[in-house]
């Protein structure tokens, strides 16, 4: 019974990966016109960790960022980034206060080059040095490689890597990522997340990333969350939820 | 042969002012997905403010810049207030609202200035030049209203291409979602493309009326050659909403020059083309085979 | 749940309809939206219990009752009345024509004042030769011949939307009427042409002698004429939205794909949809020709076609109850802004603008604040009353 499950394991959770919370989210609910989508969801994504939703598709995932977003405002609950209630703070704000939410579908502006949808992760700064521009694609030579090309000319892989590379111009203490491994191949998904490990332990980046591709995310995270029906099914340790035969076969299809 | 080249200069520079309305309804297609039809009444209404302001006593060019400015401020005070709740809804709604702002603001100059024809000033003549002893027809206003609108052209690229602004306003136009969550200010963004829409929009209208008559109802045509030069163009391109401009301009002034009492015709002929175009070419003239379909 | 249906959704389907054959592609009740292009076309009368269960029964009941009303009507009021109620038929024949078009079909026309004009102009033709042929033909003759042109705006218009389709109706408004002027010697020009207003018959001197005793002046008989072509319309179009062809028109607008996947043909639908609307502007053009005595380039102006556009916004798109109110409006409306803006210091010209700039202001705040119209909001207000009442009455019920 995911319920009784629920209860149990959320609270088992919290004592597993104690850590500084930076983003805590708690008791949010929220409905698309008549459909309710999430359902008192109550998580917290620790500084310098990369904690995974996980669930099917309709579990709510994808609202559950646009939520914590702002783009879908919540029927209840709250959004707290670091001690700061950002629940109603708008869009716009968000990524000001250190939190960079990159899209479902990649989320590349397709009329723009690769350097404006880069140029554009940084335009809320003001004036950033071109050594950061530099910097990002150090990090990717494959868009480098592109930069003057217009973003709709780019591979799926290409676009989650400028998307990636654009979202941490904005220098977010906490990355939200959606589907990131979404129609890739399984070389480009690991390298990817890879390479979001590499950020995590070396620059003390923090990610919340929601997947459906369930044994991927598990592999690169530290602490897994999942989802069914718009509710938390359980909360654990990324390794003790992929060692956990019954739950991988219930909820996460592998 | 000096009537072909009469014609045809005569229709460029009719173009470029199509041109010019085309690409004002261009920007705001290309952000908000409206097709601000009463651009041309916002523009109108500019031009009978700076008609105002010469009858006065002013000099044309300040009433010019008085003109483009109130037309800045009226397109985005609109879009503030007017547009933005019905921005994203049902496009219906959307036409509804700008044909009920074509109507409004179209009765309201006729009551704050009058419905009568007044005539509109031009700042330079309209005699052509001699070169030795011939007459060419170029004529110091239709330099002035090509080079006004290549100069505006010139500064929307500059804005779009070179400044952060303008980078931002791209960002806003064609990735809504995203650019909100980049930080950008969004609404604000559209607010400042639909002022600076109408400011280009206001150019057109002092243009055209310079030289000539005004009257509230004097955009009515207007619009509708700047709505089919966008559609040649393709609606979302800009550079297409120049050549449109262009095209429809000179096909216009051949019309109204070569066929007997041909000046009735024109309206009929910008209609006929924009339905062969939006039957055999909907994406516009230069859309490739995966034209997008709006 | 004992009380017979009284929504229009779950009546069922007429038996014939008065509005030729249907094709025999059935399609579900499409739900409908909350857009400006989504309410429940009620028929002029509504379903009630103590009506027939036939529409089309129902429909001929209404359009007596209705027959009688407007007799009435005609006969207590003054003669300026009269002559204001003639204006308001060829305005709501015009604007029930576009209801059906933008509120069942979702597609709007800026054009239908240019097909008016089609209307016109063929009635002033045919009016102007030496031994015209009988009054009818000769409305039937603008009716066909708006028909034609609407067909032929209709196929280009079927694969267009929105502002497409806004701003290709709109050329057509601006463009149409420099054919008159082009071939003046046919069409007057700029002056247009005059309309000799056919004499009453005699049997219509007799019928209102019997009827109310009042003198039977041209004016009396036009108001008939136009309100014998208004019911006759609305009849017709009232019928038509209750048939499979509205239910399909409908699931055009809503349901757009799920329609194609049914093998519904949009296009052809669609052009049905224009076809039907031009049909009735014609035949209001023809109504407007006869009262106005003139068919001239400036009585077919873009506003005419927005002042349309604003009777059928104001009703509710896709009501005709709401399309005979807007048009009400048109007509009514404007004498008494024009006397408030004298009354306030503005010359005449100034005056006559206050209407257009009402019309213009209601559209747009009725846009933002009411998308379903006045009509239609307050029908669903009603709806959700009723609603609450039901709720309350059942749960009294079991709780007692």
């Amino acid at each position: 019974m995911p319920e009784a499950h629920g209860s149990t394991a959320a609270s088992a959770g919290t004592a597993t990966v104690a850590g500084t919370s930076l983003l805590d989210v708690q008791g949010l609910t929220s409905s698309y016109g008549p459909v309710r989508a999430l359902d008192g969801v109550t998580l917290s994504a620790q500084a310098g960790r990369i904690t995974a939703v996980l669930g099917a598709n309709g579990a709510g995932k994808t609202t559950l960022l646009r939520t914590i977003s702002g783009l879908v405002r919540p029927d209840a609950g709250k959004v707290v980034l670091d001690g700061e209630d950002i629940t109603k703070a708008p869009v716009e704000a968000m990524v000001g206060k250190g939190m960079a939410h990159v899209p479902e579908g990649r989320g590349v502006i397709a009329e723009l080059t690769v350097d404006e949808n880069l140029r554009v992760g940084s335009l809320f700064r003001g004036k950033v040095p071109q050594s950061e521009f530099d910097r990002v694609y150090d990090l990717f030579p494959r868009i480098a490689e592109r930069r003057d090309n217009h973003a709709h000319t780019l591979s799926g892989g290409e676009r989650q890597m400028l998307v990636i590379g654009r979202a941490l111009l904005a220098q977010p203490r906490i990355l939200l990522l959606d589907e990131p491994s979404l129609g890739l191949a399984p070389r480009i998904v690991a390298q990817i997340f890879g390479l979001l490990r590499q950020l995590v332990d070396a620059e003390g980046l923090s990610v919340l990333l929601v997947e459906q591709n369930a044994r991927s995310a598990l592999s690169v995270a530290d602490v897994g969350v999942v989802l069914n029906l718009g509710k938390v099914v359980v909360t654990d340790d990324a390794r003790t939820l992929m060692a956990d035969e019954g739950l991988r076969h219930a909820y996460l299809g592998f | 042969m000096q009537q072909f080249l009469n014609v045809t200069l005569t229709g460029l520079t009719q173009g470029m002012i199509y041109a010019a309305f085309a690409l004002a309804l261009v920007l705001i297609w290309r952000s908000t997905r409206i097709v601000n039809f009463a651009q041309g009444s916002m523009a109108a209404a500019t031009a009978f403010i700076a008609l105002a302001l010469i009858q006065a006593g002013w000099s044309y060019w300040v009433a010019l810049v008085v003109a483009l400015a109130s037309g800045f401020l009226l397109g985005a005070v609109i879009e503030r207030v007017i547009i933005r709740p019905v921005e994203g809804g049902p496009e219906l709604n959307a036409v509804i609202v700008t044909l009920g702002l074509f109507v409004a603001i179209q009765a309201l100059i006729a009551i704050v200035f009058g419905s009568s024809f007044q005539s509109f000033p031009t700042p330079f003549g309209v005699r052509g030049f001699t070169v030795g002893d011939t007459t060419i027809p170029v004529t110091p206003t239709s330099l002035y209203v090509i080079g006004s609108v290549l100069i505006t052209m010139g500064l929307l690229v500059a804005l779009f291409r070179f400044t952060r602004v303008g980078l931002a306003m791209r960002a806003s136009a064609f990735g809504q979602e995203v650019a909100r969550l980049l930080g950008v200010k969004v609404g604000r963004m559209l607010t400042l493309g639909w002022g600076l829409a109408a400011v280009v929009g206001s150019l057109s209208g002092l243009l055209i009326a310079g030289g000539g008559f005004v009257f509230p109802a004097y955009m009515d045509s207007l619009i509708v050659f700047g709505f089919v030069a966008a559609v040649l163009g393709g609606l979302d391109s800009p550079i297409g909403a120049v050549v449109g401009g262009l095209i429809l301009g000179l096909a216009l002034n051949y019309v109204s020059g070569y066929v007997p009492r041909g000046s009735a015709l024109v309206n009929i002929t910008a209609l006929a083309i924009l339905i062969v175009v939006l039957l055999v070419r909907p994406g516009g003239l230069f859309s490739s085979a995966t034209a997008r379909r709006a | 749940m004992s009380e017979p249906q009284n929504t229009s959704a779950s009546t069922p389907a007429p038996a014939g309809t008065a509005a030729g054959p249907s094709s025999g592609k059935a399609t579900e009740e499409a739900p409908a939206r909350a857009t400006a292009a989504a309410n429940p076309p009620p028929a002029a009368g509504g379903g009630r219990t103590f009506l027939p269960q036939s529409t089309l029964l129902r429909h001929l009941l209404v359009l007596l009752v209705c027959a009688v009303g407007a007799m009435i009507l005609l006969e207590i009021t003054d003669p300026f009345t009269n002559s204001q109620l003639a204006s308001l038929t060829y305005y709501a024949i015009a604007a029930g024509g576009l209801t059906v078009l933008t509120g069942l079909n979702g597609q709007i026309s800026l054009g239908h004042g240019a097909l008016m004009a089609v209307g016109a102009y063929t009635v002033a033709l045919f009016l102007s030769a030496d031994e015209p042929i009988a009054l009818p033909l000769i409305l039937l003759a603008g009716v066909v011949t708006a028909t034609i042109v609407g067909a032929l705006v209709g196929v280009a218009a079927a694969r267009l939307h929105g502002p497409y389709l806004a701003g290709a109706t709109l050329a057509l408004a601006v463009g149409l009427p420099g054919i008159a002027i082009y071939f003046h010697d046919i069409f007057g020009g700029e002056q247009g042409m005059r309309v000799r207003a056919p004499r009453p018959p005699e049997v219509f001197d007799s019928f209102i002698g019997f009827v109310s005793g009042n003198s039977a002046t041209g004016t009396k008989w036009l108001a008939y004429l136009g309100t014998i072509c208004l019911l006759i319309t609305y009849f017709l179009l009232a019928n038509l939205v209750r048939s499979r062809i509205g239910r399909t028109w409908r699931a055009v607008r809503d349901q757009e794909v799920a329609a194609e996947l049914a093998g519904i043909n949009l296009g052809a639908w669609r052009v049905l949809a224009f076809v039907v609307s031009a049909a009735a502007a014609g035949l209001a053009g023809g109504v407007l020709a006869l009262v106005v005595r003139l068919a001239a380039p400036s009585g077919f102006t873009i506003v005419l076609s927005l002042s349309l556009l604003t009777a059928i916004v104001l009703g509710g798109l896709g009501s005709l109850l709401g399309a005979l109110l807007g048009s009400a409006l048109l007509v009514f409306l404007p004498p008494f802004v024009t006397d408030l803006g004298a009354d306030f210091g503005l010359n005449n010209t100034e005056a006559a603008q206050l209407a257009p700039f009402v019309y213009g202001v209601v559209l747009v705040v009725a846009m933002i604040f009411a998308p379903a119209g006045f009509v239609g909001t307050v029908r669903m207000r009603w709806l959700t009353y009723r609603a609450k009442q039901r709720t309350a009455a059942s749960r009294a019920a079991s709780g007692g």
